[in-house]
Parts: structure tokens; C-alpha cells; sequence
């Protein structure tokens, strides 16, 4: 094994370049486990420790461009307003130690799809930085996740940022597991309002191989708030409306079973969470289109 | 390869490192600080917590070679980075907390003389010792949360802390010491 | 009934500071805050190997061949031993019968036995040479259950077993049955009004103590080991080592190591042997530390159990028989099931009144994990069984649920299902009025923070998945029953070596056990026990080892009473010679030291009218005194293989909880708010110390309750969550308030009128959960650990 070390970014990307099997590693959280485990011995550890550019942020007009090591402690302290439904995931990864360390770029690299950000990514929309020696691309996040512990990055490429999109109306977050903290999802669900476009979007995390959208929830949600003039009137959502769309997150999975819980189980943790972080988002959402209304 | 870094304050140098040692390991294994221990490796218990540039973190989950020029504070130098901390904060006036509680020797194994921070000597008298394996990592994490926040709520520690889990407690005793900490350290100051 | 404590004997030195029934501080309290008191695992050694063990990737299979020639030419690589290794003819090991391999043997019975071990210059060396290792495996058939176990055709785990059971059990598989027939039961159940049966299944819970496995073996140059180990029993580590060494058992020196815990899982050997084995075979010392996947393999684990449940009541609510039979899994190798069969047996039925019994435990030989000691021990999987049983007749009698129990709760003089009558206090009613009396927290504090409501106190926690939706609470109760020591006849003995000296003026006293101090404080007390007895205010605890007498085991509750007994014995010894000493010197100067009755208090020689007759410095002056002596708690005997009849138990010990939880019933997520415990513990001889014992038994309760599990494949016999990602304890975020009531009642058989307490606390635990979630969820729910599927019906 080797142990490399680029001061910056272009010596990253040129390592990376020379040694495509060389593994990223920023805040271990996983790739140590692994190490410690004996589950992998790569060739070559590629440390971007020292890469500082990575654990900094920018808040733009639109998004915020998040560095790839920017630690999930710094997300859920300071960007709550921008980016509120990753700084609920961020709240929910492992322990305060491994938020300490770990950051959303790992989460991605991995793409495992227990992993927390990624519904709470999928729900607010987002693209992925990623950049080799041969050029920098985004990558959306809905094209990100190829399969179980896969992602769209090319050997020779590594996460530098992942912009997302901020926050336009009320975000939710929630996750399922078997213990009150330090807990590996045994499902998850992130859902975003954006009363901008008028829109609604999800995310679903374990229960399918890997992170989804409930799509055909979003298009059932997003046509009956349109249908209703929700949007305007602010009235709350009904209760058949919400069941169906719960149903239809239900749907939306995949599930297996396994030794954190049952697919049966999943689906119907999916269903609870959707309606709930529904409930909870539409209420915001309410209070504060009410609230504005009466400043106007 | 080598590996240069500052433990609890000195210079340290770690040869002929595997490149998939933890800090952990090299702490253990190489310079001999067996304070920090190896009870999961997999950043699930908490007990290998220590500083890393002031930030806690599971030494197991850090690369040896991520520590090259770092600056890493172990339980073994939590009196010392209490008492300097201590110091610093009344601007140079030494206020010695630590020696204030140090520990009443009664038997053999006491280490009598020792002297302890404010959080190490709460456990001692709360009775938050038994085995002793999660002590350490438990000792840094909530010196560094009652640092952030003297006045911690009950579910300020129990989030504070939850990722350190202790098997013999029932953590009621860890919440009495922590407690206690931080009424020693407000009337302290 | 008696509800204040009774006098206890406290015979000597009342007066002297840091004696018994203060809470005094541990004496390794220090080190241990410090990072500097040193674990198994700590240790370090110049030039020292690392050792790796191979183990079985498969759970049950024939070995056809072992290759070790690749592993062997990796550079870095010292030995690799496998069974036709091993020096001797003695091959096995095991606490009573020795049926577990040190190295497998042509056959391995579970997933993760040793089948080789090595011995490198760094762990990574010693890892890839141990995969390196070729092993070809021919797949047998795997055996999980009762009806696998003992059909017809099944495949012995053990063939031609020898062992003192094979007589009295009805099928090779089954390593021991124990009933135990009382009166009447078929005769009894007649006069039930109600009757209630029930079939429960308890999970297969780890002991996951935080310190892994590890030691350090050290040759010496007379040919023996020095080995440094962290486990509960230093001399039956030391019966089973030497003889696979081929070594007497003076030539294996043992010291006991910083213990990170044990909870029985340290019952068993572990590394012991291989470390000792490779040390001796490369003349390097050798160091072996378990990773916690390891660990998941490396001990025992509480056995699961079914259990199948019958209970009859009058309609006035009193209880006319039980039916029940126990059916634990033992997995591949005999551990200690024989004696938690026997506990289970015992203890069946609980803390209750009840003439007309028939009852059968039995413990399989499996392919499963290895089953044996876990705090509590036969006692849980029975608790949390006959306490639902006991919720279910209540209901059906119409009672409250714990009047109901108070009705039928034993006290002093009760029977019990072995014709053993209980000859000390029992205060079971009182224990469940006092925990019913304590104050309930408050309503769902939640609910006054509107939307702001804080989700660290709610189901879920930190992951945010209620804001109150959902959230039901509800209240349960549980007593149980537990047994004090080693029981049935088994010779349980501790030794302990005192002596008394004057060092710089002042006397000294120095107690040597070879006690395992696994966290509980048994170094504490020791201190307070020679305080007490010698009048001295310093204590030197000698490091734990083999060069003084055995102390018996850290388990069954049973250290303060026998090596605390062991210690106060041979303190009262030393004692009479210091008198003696005492009387030559200064006899001659005041007719007191030859009439009155003398103690030692506060450094001096005093009668017991207070009189000051010399310095103890005086008459230690140039002597020392030193006694080893062994103790021994009153025997016990056998229960009879047919009736279970016997006087086989020495103490019990009962504590009752209520649960407060509340259950998100959409999500099936639980959050205990309050668990209050009440426990009679005799006397306590470290007040601070019961306390943290008693909490820390209740939240081990919790954990099987809500979350931990291993989880076995039933088609493989493989582990499948052997991690702390997958095999979940309780964090602080899972732990609620533990209030605690200590009743002192004395034992009038017991060292100060102790009672062990380490135990009970973990029994009513687990069913006062359960009945709680019962209460919020109106589920019948009748297996532990009870996972959100089964709250949710997506099982």
C-alpha cells in the first residue's frame, strides 16, 4: 500500500490521473472501517487532507457550492437556512466524533444507499463536481447513483464540491433506525418544498439498491396541490391526498430484507415518514405564506 | 513511511508506519500512549476519542498518515491541556484548577499526586469509572463539549456523548460527573 | 413484612474512616482517568509477535485439508499452528466438559472456530498470512433448533460424547435436562378459575463488553509462560491452559491484566491458549488482540431460548400450578449450559408462591454460536417469560398487576420448586410497592414545547422521525429472582492473602486475592473490608494472580460475598495475631489486654469500651503478619436428576422495575423515559457502587429489550451482524433516568448480611420494557428483543 499525499488540488487530480485505483480518503469514516476490517487493501490511499480548498463552502445567488470535506458538524451549524433539509441529515450521521470528520463527499464517493445526505440531495436537487486532469463536469444527482455502492464517477475523477440548490421553501428530514442515535438508516426520507416552481421533491434512502426520487409521488403531489390552488389558498392538504402520496413514496421503493429490518417494513416506514414530513413542510409552509401575507 | 506529529504538546516521530495504521495504532503500538483505546475500530464507540487540531474525533477512523504536522491531545494530556486552558482563559493569571481537585490518595493504586482536570476528577467522584475502557474517550469528548458549552442541558450531554457508549454504567453516573463538571467549573470562574 | 433493615454484624472497626458502608472512591480511579491503567490489550513487549487466529468460514463442516505452506513463506512470519501442532495429547478445553478444540480437529461445529493460528511481526503480516492459509471445507448439514437437534436422523454435533450428562439426557444433542416436579401440577390446575399459556422466544444477546479479547504471552526461561489476561477466573483459565501446553501449572504464571469489562463473556477461554502456544513455539512474546468482529466469534453468548408457558390462578388471583418448559440453544460446544440449565430450572417460575410445579430445561448442542455465562444467567430468558405470563393472568383475574404479583410474591419461609425453603429475607411485595411508590416522571414532556418539541426526547431521537405523532405511553412492571454464587453442589471457595507491617510508621495492610476485577469495584471493597477489620487507614490491593489461591470466578453475583467473605475471614485472622502480638508486648502493662473484648480501630488496639490500650504502629513494630487462608460459603448439594429436588442454591437476591416508555406506534420506535429499580442488596457495603451496578445490570435489561441480537442464519448457521454497525447497545440517548431504592436486609448467612447484587437488576429489566410497550401498544408481543417490524406487523 502507498500513501499519498497531494498539497493541492492539481497534484490530487494528477495522482488520481497516474493511479485511477487509488482510493480518496478525507475523513475515513468509511474507507478506515474497511482498512481496520480487512474488507479492502487498496493499492494506493489518496489523502486530501491537506487539500483545504475542499472543507469550504460559497453561498451564491441560487446555490450553495459545498466543498466535498466540508465536515457534517459545519453543515448543520452553518447552513441551516440555506440548505435546512442536509443540516437535518447531517444531524443524523453516526456521532458527533464522525460528523466532526465526515463530509458529503465521502457520503457521495461511496454511494452507498444508506447513506444519509443523499435523500435530503435528491430532494433539494443538486449536481455533483467532479474533475480529472482531463476537465471539470456537474453531474446531476439524479444521474449520479448507477447502482449499489456505484456512482457516475469516471476512474480518473474526484468529487470537488456539490452544488446545491438552496432552499426556496420548507425542508424536511427523517430517518429510521433501531437505536435514538449513532444509527445506520434502515430507511430515509428527505422532501423539499419549492414554492418557487411550484414543485415538490423527494428522497428515498435504503430501501431501494440505490438512493431514489419518489417520482411518481412528486407528479401525483404536484398536480393536486396545483389542482387545489394549495399553493395560493394555503389550505391544508387533505388527508386522502396525503395517504396517496405516501402510498406512492411506499411504491417508490425497493427494499430488501436484511439484518437492519425488513422490506415489508421499509416500505411501510417510507409511507409514515412521507406523510409526516409532508405534514410538516405544508405547515411551514402555511405559517409562513400567512405570515407573509400579513406584512403585505 | 515516517510520520511526523505533536501529541499532548511534544514532537513526536513514527517509523517504519504500515500505510493502513490508524493514529489509533501508532499511538498505541508505536509511541507508546495506550490511553486512547481499541474497542470497536469502526468509529462506533467513541473510545479512541482524541483532538485533532482541537476537534474529537475517532483516532481509529484517521490515517496515520493524515496526522503528518498535525497537532493531536490524548487523555494522557488532558490535565495538562485542562490546566493551559485554564491559564489561558484568565489571562495569565495561573488559576489551578486542576491541582484544586486533585486526587485524595487513599490506596496503592491511587497514582497519588496526580493531578487531573476538572472532568477526569468529576468522574472519579461521581463514581462514572467501572471497567475504565470507555473512560478515556469519554474524558475528551465531554472536556471538549463542556468547553463549547459549560452549561450543558440533559440533552445537551446525552447528544454530546452519544457517541461514546459505555457498557457498565447505565451511563446515570457519566451524567452525574458531567454535571458536576461543569457546576464545579461555574463556580470556578 | 419487614421494611426497614435489620442490624447487620458489624463486628469491627465502625470507627475507622473508609470501611464498610461508605462510598468510598475506587482505588484505581485515578489510573483510569489518566489513560495509565493498563488493559489486556495495552500491553507491550520488546521484539514481540503478533498472533492472528484462522477461522471457520462455514458453520458446520468436515475439514478435508489445510494448507499452510504459503502463509509460512511470507517474510515477517514466525509459526503457524494448526491441531497436529499442538504439543500434547490434551487437545480440548472447556469450562466442565472438555469438548471445545483448541485448534479444530477434522470438523468444525460453528462459523468462526479456530482452525489456525499464526504468529507474525505485525498484525498486517499476521493477517495476510493467516488468508493465505488454504482450508477445504466439506459442507455438513447444519443443525439450529430443537426439531433439527433431536430428530431421528440428525447428525450428531458431539459423536461419541463421555460426558457426566450423556446418562440422563434424551437425545446426544441435548447436553443437559433438568426437571423439577413438585406437588401435583396435572392435579392443581383443576382448581384454576383461569389459565394462561404462552409460548416466548428470547434473542441471542452479547455480553459486548468494550475491551476485546487480547494478552500477552511471555516465555520464560524455565520453559513456562508468563501470561498477562484479562478474564473472569484466574485459576480455571489456568486448569485448562497447562494441560494443552504440557506444562505443570506452576510453570504458567498468570496475572491478571486491566479487564474492559466481562459480563460472563469472559467465563470462557478465549486467546488464552493460542497466545501461550505460539509464544512457546517461536521463544518470542506474543500478543493477540481480538477486533470486535472477532469478538462477536471469540466468546460465548447469552443462550436464546424458547419457552412455553402454563399458569393457573384461583379467582381470587392466587396461583394454583405452572407448567413450563425451557429449551435453550447451547450452540456447538457445552460452555456453561449445564449450569444455566439448572438455573433456568430453578428459577422458573420466579419469585412467587406456587406448591404445584412441572418443569423441564434442557440446552442443545447446535451448529449455532456457542452459548454460555451472561449476567443473569438462565434467570433472564425465565423472567421475561413468567412475567408476561404473570401480566396475562392478572388481566384475566382482573387484577392489578401488581397486587396480583404481591398476592403470590414468596417471602422468608416460602418453598421454593426444589423443596429449598428461602431462610432469608424476601422482600418481593415490598420491592414492587416501593418501585410503584416512587413518583412517575412527567407527562409526555414533548407535548408543552408545541413545535418547538426537542426530538432528543422523543422516539427516533436525533433522526427526527416524530414530533409527537404517533407517540403512546405506557407503564410496566417486573420482579425477579435471582440465585447468589455457584450452586448445585459446587465446591465455592475463595482465597485471600493479608498482611499486616508497619511501612514508614504508619501500619499497612495488604490484601492479595487473585479476584478478577472486571470494573464491578471488588478492589474497593477489599480496601474497606481490611479498613474495617484492622483499623487501618492504608490498604495496598496486591495485583491479582496465580501465586495466591484461587477466588473462584467474577459471576453469580458472587465476588463480595465469597472473596469479600475470604478477605474479612482471613483480616479477622491477622487480627488474632496481631492481638497475640499485642498481648506479649504490652499484656504485662494493662489487665485489659487479657480480659476485654479488642478491637482495631483508627490505627490503634482498643477495647470495645473505647479504651486506647496501644498504637497499632507499636505493636507491628518490626513484624509482620501474614495469613492466606481459603473461604468457603455453606454448602450446597445437587438437584436430583428426576424431582430437581435439592438444596442447591446459597442466596437469592430480587429486585423489581417499572418502565415508563413511550412508543411511536406508527414507526414501532421506542424510547424508554424512566426505568426505577428497587433491590434489597442485604447490605451495602459501597453505596455509590451498588448504585452503579444496579444501573448498569438495568440498561443491559433494556438493550435486549429494544435492540440487541445477534441474528443467526437459520439455513447457514452464519452470523450475520458481528459489528458494532449491526449488533446496536444502547447509547446515552437510549438510556432514560434510572432511580433506585436500596432495601438492606440482612442475610444473616452472609459476610455483613450481603447479598450479591450484580445479577438481578439485568432480569426484571428486559419484561418491565416489554410490559410497557405492551401497555402502549396493546400488542401481545412475545419475543425480546421486539425490533419496530414487530411493533409495526411488518415482521
Amino acid at each position: 500500500m502507498d500513501f499519498l499525499r497531494p498539497a493541492s488540488w492539481e497534484e490530487a487530480l494528477a495522482a488520481k490521473a497516474e493511479h485511477p485505483t487509488a482510493v480518496p480518503i478525507a475523513g475515513g469514516t468509511d474507507v478506515m472501517v474497511e482498512i481496520n476490517f480487512d474488507h479492502r487493501r487498496p493499492e494506493y490511499l489518496l489523502d486530501l487532507n491537506r487539500i483545504t480548498d475542499l472543507t469550504e463552502w460559497e453561498v451564491g445567488q441560487d446555490s450553495v457550492r459545498l466543498g466535498a470535506s466540508v465536515p457534517y458538524t459545519r453543515i448543520m451549524e452553518n447552513l441551516r437556512a440555506e440548505l435546512p433539509g442536509l443540516a437535518l441529515a447531517s444531524h443524523t450521521v453516526a456521532s458527533p466524533q464522525i460528523r466532526n470528520r465526515g463530509g458529503v463527499g465521502g457520503n457521495l464517493g461511496t454511494a452507498s444507499p444508506a447513506g444519509d445526505a443523499h435523500p435530503a440531495l435528491l430532494a433539494a436537487g443538486a449536481e455533483v463536481e467532479a474533475e480529472s486532469v482531463r476537465g471539470s463536469r456537474l453531474i446531476p444527482i439524479d444521474e449520479f447513483y448507477t447502482g449499489v455502492k456505484r456512482n457516475a464517477l469516471a476512474p480518473d475523477e474526484l468529487i470537488r464540491a456539490v452544488h446545491i440548490k438552496k432552499a426556496d421553501g420548507p425542508q424536511q428530514y427523517s430517518k429510521v433506525g433501531t437505536r435514538n442515535a449513532m444509527v445506520i438508516a434502515v430507511c430515509a426520507f428527505g422532501l423539499a418544498l419549492h414554492p418557487e416552481t411550484r414543485t415538490v421533491r423527494t428522497g428515498i434512502g435504503s430501501a431501494a439498491p440505490t438512493p431514489v426520487r419518489a417520482k411518481a409521488a412528486e407528479e401525483f403531489l404536484n398536480a393536486a396541490l396545483d389542482e387545489g390552488g394549495f399553493w395560493d389558498n394555503g389550505k391544508i392538504i387533505t388527508p386522502s391526498v396525503a395517504k396517496q402520496f405516501a402510498d406512492l413514496c411506499a411504491a417508490a421503493c425497493n427494499p430488501i430484507d436484511d439484518v437492519r429490518g425488513t422490506a415489508s417494513y421499509r416500505r411501510h416506514a417510507v409511507g409514515i415518514m412521507a406523510r409526516r414530513t409532508l405534514t410538516w413542510t405544508w405547515e411551514s409552509y402555511r405559517g409562513t405564506a400567512a405570515h407573509t401575507e400579513g406584512v403585505a | 513511511m515516517r510520520v511526523n506529529f505533536t501529541v499532548n504538546g511534544r514532537p513526536q516521530e513514527a517509523d517504519d508506519v504500515w500505510e493502513g495504521e490508524s493514529l489509533l495504532y501508532v499511538l498505541r503500538e508505536r509511541l507508546g500512549l495506550p490511553g486512547s483505546k481499541n474497542a470497536c475500530e469502526q468509529g462506533e464507540c467513541g473510545s479512541c476519542t482524541v483532538r485533532l487540531d482541537g476537534v474529537p474525533v475517532c483516532s481509529c477512523l484517521v490515517a496515520a498518515g493524515q496526522v503528518e504536522g498535525r497537532d493531536v491531545v490524548t487523555v494522557e494530556g488532558l490535565a495538562d491541556f485542562a490546566k493551559q486552558r485554564a491559564c489561558g482563559s484568565t489571562c495569565g493569571t495561573p488559576l489551578d484548577e486542576a491541582k484544586q481537585w486533585a486526587a485524595k490518595g487513599q490506596d496503592s493504586q491511587t497514582g497519588e499526586g496526580t493531578e487531573l482536570s476538572p472532568i477526569q476528577q468529576a468522574f472519579i467522584d461521581a463514581g462514572a469509572v467501572q471497567c475504565g475502557f470507555c473512560t478515556p474517550g469519554l474524558l475528551v469528548a465531554a472536556d471538549e463539549m463542556l468547553e463549547r458549552n459549560p452549561n450543558p442541558t440533559d440533552a445537551d450531554i446525552r447528544e454530546g456523548l452519544s457517541g461514546n457508549l459505555c457498557r457498565c454504567t447505565g451511563y446515570e453516573k457519566i451524567m452525574d460527573a458531567v454535571r458536576l463538571a461543569a457546576a464545579r467549573q461555574s463556580e470556578g470562574v | 413484612m419487614p421494611t426497614t433493615g435489620a442490624p447487620t454484624k458489624i463486628t469491627q472497626g465502625s470507627q475507622t474512616k473508609g470501611g464498610i458502608g461508605e462510598s468510598t472512591l475506587r482505588p484505581d480511579g485515578t489510573l483510569k482517568v489518566t489513560g495509565e491503567f493498563a488493559y489486556s490489550s495495552d500491553m507491550w513487549h520488546e521484539d514481540m509477535l503478533w498472533g492472528q487466529i484462522l477461522r471457520s468460514t462455514v458453520a458446520h463442516a468436515e475439514i478435508v485439508s489445510i494448507d499452510t505452506s504459503e502463509a509460512l513463506a511470507l517474510p515477517g512470519v514466525y509459526a503457524v499452528m494448526t491441531y497436529d501442532d499442538l504439543p500434547t495429547d490434551v487437545k480440548n478445553y472447556g469450562l466442565e466438559i472438555q469438548d471445545t478444540p483448541v485448534l479444530a480437529h477434522g470438523k468444525v461445529r460453528h462459523h468462526g472456530e479456530p482452525v489456525a493460528i499464526v504468529a507474525a511481526d505485525h498484525p498486517e503480516t499476521a493477517r495476510r498470512a493467516a488468508a493465505k492459509i488454504k482450508v477445504e471445507y466439506r459442507e455438513l448439514p447444519v443443525i439450529t433448533d430443537e426439531a433439527s437437534a433431536t430428530a431421528p436422523d440428525a447428525i450428531l454435533v458431539h459423536e461419541g460424547r463421555d460426558d457426566h450428562h450423556i446418562g440422563h439426557v434424551p437425545h446426544p444433542n441435548i447436553v443437559h435436562r433438568q426437571p423439577i416436579v413438585r406437588g401435583n401440577a396435572e392435579e392443581a390446575a383443576k382448581k384454576a378459575d383461569f389459565v394462561v399459556k404462552g409460548e416466548y422466544t428470547f434473542g441471542m444477546q452479547d455480553q459486548a463488553f468494550l475491551g476485546p479479547e487480547s494478552g500477552l504471552a511471555v516465555p520464560d526461561e524455565d520453559g513456562g509462560v508468563h501470561l498477562y489476561i484479562a478474564t473472569q477466573w484466574l485459576h480455571s483459565d489456568l486448569k485448562q491452559i497447562a494441560p494443552v501446553l504440557g506444562l505443570p501449572e506452576s510453570k504458567v504464571r498468570m496475572t491478571l491484566s486491566g479487564v474492559g469489562g466481562a459480563f460472563g463473556g469472559r467465563e470462557d477461554i478465549s486467546m488464552q491458549i493460542h497466545a501461550c502456544l505460539l509464544a512457546l513455539r517461536t521463544g518470542k512474546p506474543v500478543k493477540i488482540v481480538y477486533n470486535r468482529f472477532e469478538s462477536f466469534f471469540g466468546h460465548v453468548h447469552r443462550h436464546p431460548a424458547k419457552l412455553y408457558y402454563e399458569h393457573g390462578a384461583t379467582a381470587e388471583g392466587k396461583l394454583t400450578h405452572v407448567k413450563c418448559r425451557i429449551v435453550l440453544d447451547g450452540g456447538a460446544y457445552a460452555s456453561a449450559s449445564p449450569a444455566v440449565v439448572g438455573n433456568a430450572s430453578s428459577l422458573s417460575i420466579g419469585p412467587y408462591v406456587v406448591d404445584d410445579v412441572d418443569i423441564e430445561a434442557i440446552a442443545l448442542y447446535t451448529n449455532n454460536p456457542p452459548c454460555g455465562a451472561m449476567r443473569g444467567f438462565g434467570a433472564v430468558q425465565a423472567c421475561f417469560a413468567y412475567e408476561a405470563q404473570m401480566d396475562k393472568l392478572a388481566d384475566q383475574v382482573g387484577m392489578d398487576r401488581v397486587a396480583f404479583r404481591q398476592l403470590n410474591a414468596m417471602e422468608q419461609g416460602t418453598i421454593m420448586p426444589t423443596g429449598q425453603p428461602v431462610d432469608s429475607p424476601a422482600p418481593v411485595a415490598e420491592l414492587l410497592r416501593r418501585v410503584k411508590a416512587m413518583p412517575l416522571p412527567p407527562e409526555q414532556q414533548w407535548l408543552s414545547a408545541g413545535e418547538e418539541a426537542d426530538v432528543r426526547q422523543l422516539p427516533g431521537g436525533l433522526s427526527n422521525t416524530t414530533h409527537g405523532e404517533g407517540v403512546v405511553r405506557g407503564v410496566g412492571y417486573a420482579v425477579g429472582i435471582k440465585n447468589v454464587g455457584f450452586s448445585e453442589g459446587f465446591d465455592d471457595y475463595s482465597t485471600a492473602k493479608v498482611r499486616m507491617e508497619v511501612v514508614g510508621g504508619e501500619p499497612v495492610a495488604t490484601v492479595h486475592t487473585a479476584m478478577a476485577e472486571v470494573g464491578q469495584g471488588g478492589v474497593t471493597v477489599h480496601a474497606q473490608i481490611a479498613r474495617t477489620e484492622l483499623g487501618v487507614a492504608q490498604v495496598t490491593i496486591h495485583p491479582a494472580d496465580t501465586q495466591v489461591g484461587s477466588a473462584g470466578s467474577t459471576s453469580a453475583s458472587r465476588q463480595t460475598y465469597v472473596t469479600g467473605g475470604a478477605v474479612k475471614n482471613s483480616c479477622e485472622l491477622v487480627r488474632e495475631k496481631v492481638l497475640e502480638i499485642g498481648r506479649r508486648k504490652f499484656g504485662s502493662y494493662h489487665p485489659a489486654w487479657a480480659t476485654a473484648e479488642l478491637l482495631l480501630e483508627g490505627g490503634k488496639v482498643v477495647t470495645d469500651g473505647g479504651e486506647v490500650l496501644a498504637d497499632l504502629a507499636e505493636v507491628l513494630e518490626g513484624e509482620t503478619v501474614e495469613v492466606e487462608a481459603e473461604w468457603r460459603h455453606r454448602p450446597t448439594e445437587a438437584f436430583d436428576l428426576r424431582t430437581g429436588q435439592g438444596f442447591g442454591h446459597v442466596q437469592y437476591s430480587f429486585a423489581a422495575h417499572r418502565a415508563v416508555v413511550e412508543v411511536d406506534t406508527e414507526l414501532g420506535l421506542v424510547k424508554v423515559i424512566e426505568l426505577a429499580c428497587a433491590q434489597d442488596v442485604g447490605k451495602a457495603l459501597n453505596p455509590l457502587s451498588v448504585v452503579g451496578q444496579i444501573q448498569g445490570g438495568t440498561i443491559q435489561g433494556l438493550g435486549v429489550a429494544v435492540m440487541e441480537e445477534i441474528i443467526v442464519d437459520p439455513k447457514t448457521a452464519k452470523v450475520r451482524n458481528p459489528s458494532f454497525t449491526d449488533y446496536l447497545i444502547p447509547t446515552i440517548l437510549d438510556t432514560p433516568t434510572i432511580p433506585v431504592d436500596v432495601l438492606e436486609l440482612a442475610d444473616d448467612h452472609a459476610p455483613y448480611g450481603l447479598r450479591g447484587i450484580g445479577e438481578a437488576p439485568t432480569l426484571s429489566s428486559t419484561p418491565a420494557v416489554l410490559a410497557a410497550i405492551r401497555n402502549a401498544t396493546g400488542l401481545e408481543l412475545n419475543r425480546t428483543p421486539v425490533r419496530p417490524e414487530h411493533l409495526t406487523g411488518t415482521a
